[in-house]
């Protein structure tokens, strides 16, 4: 009987911990989006308009989107496999691998930058062994997406080795006594279920190449046009035209909260409702 | 015919076990938790590999530790069907169904003709598009059943499939279930817990007990000499161990019926055990219940309260009394009986049975 009693207090009369919450849920709420308030009343609707239609801006744009997309494609290539991996084998060396898959999440983006100008810089070790195919990767478009597939890498591999992780063993052994190999069962089976993380994964990787900036701008530079990616063009516009970089950083917001609150609205359960009425026709 | 002989190892667990299965038959495995069943169907379907031992089927080796031979589940003509129906969530139940036949590589045409067969022969036709969450528990175990044997496997793994479900789709799908597997030409394995289970299923019942095998036989030959108390519980029949009482005992003629003492009490019995010492076995349905001590034939009369009343199978028209008499009895009696008594715990019955209604085994083990 002790239950209901206790239940029906907290009903009536909220706890001091529940009202210290709600307290501090609402102090961080302000803390996050003032700033962002702040910037979006910084400017009306038109100005935004003119100032995103300057060739400057739209090319900034183009590249952004066009080297977060490619980033985000490699990065899900790359990272859906490993992340299998992971999740299914144990091999020597497992924990570090772990480790090093992580890293460029807690690692500064101008350390990892500069990091890959060691490595694939015109003297660095895997440089010089491009080099002699005549490619070069710092200062290029595609130096920026590999910094941004550097620094995406996590936010792929942790979401989508959680959905493999989680799938049912049972399913995985109903697939094997059904005569499947590996291959059909990750196809089939394992792929299709783990789809949520590997969405997820994606929106947070594709969000993560979007707003890269330290890394990119150590590694490939921040010329106009091949790797003045939206971000470092903000960082360039800071110093000039206080106007340009608010409109690009509104931009920038919108994308981002629109990438997240996608993925968050996003109608993953029904995915499957989609394929059992297609096999229904 | 499938020949199995192995032993397997987890922690402080062995498992050491020899089966045959004839073609075309169905065995029951029955066993306490944790007796080794579960490890034993692993083994049959290729997902754990045992330490030693040989397994055959139809002559084709799928394990043989001696000379490394190994198949893999996906490489073996198995079909399992588990208690955790393990659907795959994201595919309808004819995808479902037409998995394993292409995963095996069958061609769409042949495929299609196969699964619609499947279907309609556990009676889901009408419901090849919908997904497992949109069934229900009988009809999802129905698909189960159907993606196991379209592939028309030559061992059928059955784990416990009726045990998840509720009472009256159980007895509908056991019936179903009955019929199919006289019909299919494959070996089957069938696990339960459930003792009318056993009895329905199965022309061959073998019992594991602490990862072995105590006992293997038809049901007749269990029933009439369980080797086991667990296998007499199983089977839900009193089984005693007693010895023949003295003959001219105070009260008792001396060219009388003959008697055997039992730890609790005595019986009379219609044979002479060939021994001192006998195991004894009364069958619950021979058992009759009554309020006021009976007046006929039986010369076996035991006066007790009833203890429980259990429906067995849970879903059926019996129901178990156990009465707390000397020796205490297990009875087993029609539902309409329970109500026409009013039986309920707490209530003195009189429990009564022929001298011929008491089976003497040999050769038990308790």
């Amino acid at each position: 009987m002790a239950t209901p009693a206790v239940v029906s207090a907290r009903r009536t009369r909220p706890s001091l911990l529940t009202l210290g919450a709600w307290v501090v849920g609402a102090l961080l709420i302000a803390f996050l989006a003032l700033p962002f308030v702040a910037l979006v009343l910084r400017i009306t609707p038109r100005e935004l308009v003119a100032r995103l239609s300057s060739p400057a801006v739209i090319e900034a744009l183009r590249l952004s989107v066009l080297t977060s997309l490619a980033a985000t494609v490699t990065v899900a290539l790359l990272g859906v496999p490993v992340a299998w991996l992971l999740a299914t084998r144990d091999f020597p060396g497992k924990r570090v691998f772990e480790v090093l898959v992580d890293l460029p999440m807690v690692l500064p983006p101008t350390v990892a930058g500069f990091a890959l100008l060691m490595a694939f810089g015109r003297a660095g070790l895997a440089g010089r062994a491009l080099g002699a195919f005549g490619l070069s990767l710092p200062f290029t478009t595609a130096g920026v997406i590999v910094a941004q597939v550097f620094m995406a890498v996590p936010f792929m591999v942790g979401p989508a080795r959680a959905s493999f992780s989680s799938l049912d063993p049972k399913l995985l052994d109903a697939a094997a006594t059904l005569g499947a190999r590996e291959t059909f069962t990750f196809f089939r089976v394992a792929l299709p279920l783990a789809i949520p993380g590997i969405v997820a994964g994606i929106a947070m990787s594709a969000s993560r190449a979007l707003g890269e900036f330290g890394a990119t701008i150590t590694f490939a530079g921040n010329l106009p046009g091949s790797t003045q990616t939206m971000p470092l063009a903000v960082y360039v516009a800071l110093q000039s035209d206080l106007d340009a970089a608010v409109a690009l950083s509104v931009l920038l917001l919108l994308m981002a909260f629109g990438l997240l609150l996608g993925l968050r609205a996003a109608p993953v359960g029904s995915f499957w409702g989609s394929r059992a009425r297609a096999a229904a026709r | 015919m499938l020949e199995l002989r192995l032993a397997s190892r987890l922690g402080a667990f062995q498992l050491e076990a020899e089966l045959r299965i004839a073609d075309r038959a169905v065995m029951v495995l029955v066993g306490e938790s944790g007796s080794g069943k579960t490890t034993l169907l692993r083994c049959l379907a290729g997902l754990q590999r045992p330490e030693r031992g040989r397994i055959a089927v139809d002559g084709e080796v799928w394990f043989d530790s001696d000379t490394g031979e190994w198949r893999a589940a996906n490489e073996r003509s198995v079909g399992v069907v588990s208690q955790e129906v393990a659907l795959f969530p994201h595919l309808s139940a004819a995808e479902n169904v037409a998995f394993g036949l292409r995963a095996r590589g069958v061609g769409a045409a042949e495929r299609r003709q196969r699964v619609a067969a499947a279907l309609e022969r556990l009676g889901i036709a009408a419901l090849a598009a919908r997904r497992p969450h949109q069934l229900s528990g009988g009809q999802q175990q129905r698909v189960a059943i159907a993606r196991a044997i379209v592939v028309e496997p030559r061992l059928l793994l059955l784990d416990e499939p009726l045990s998840a479900l509720d009472a009256s789709s159980r007895r509908s799908i056991r019936a179903e279930l009955w019929r199919l597997l006289a019909q299919l030409s494959c070996m089957t394995v069938y696990v339960t817990h459930s003792p009318a289970e056993a009895l329905s299923f199965g022309e061959c019942i073998t019992v594991l007990e602490g990862g072995r095998v105590s006992q293997t036989g038809s049901r007749e030959a269990l029933m009439r000499s369980p080797r086991s108390r667990y296998v007499a519980e199983f089977l839900g029949v009193n089984l005693f161990r007693g010895s023949l009482a003295p003959a001219g005992a105070p009260g008792q003629p001396a060219a009388g019926p003959t008697r055997i003492a039992l730890p609790q009490g005595e019986l009379v019995v219609s044979e002479r055990p060939a021994e001192d010492d006998a195991a004894i076995v009364i069958r619950p349905h021979e058992i009759t219940l009554a309020l006021e001590r009976p007046v006929g034939t039986a010369r076996n009369v035991f006066e007790g309260t009833i203890e429980e009343l259990l429906p067995e199978p849970p879903d059926g028209e019996l129901v178990r009394v156990s009465v707390a008499s000397r020796p205490p009895l297990i009875a087993e009696v029609t539902r309409q009986a329970v109500a026409a008594l009013e039986l309920a715990p707490g209530r003195r019955v009189f429990a009564s049975f022929k001298a011929a209604g008491v089976h003497l085994v040999t050769a038990t083990e308790t």
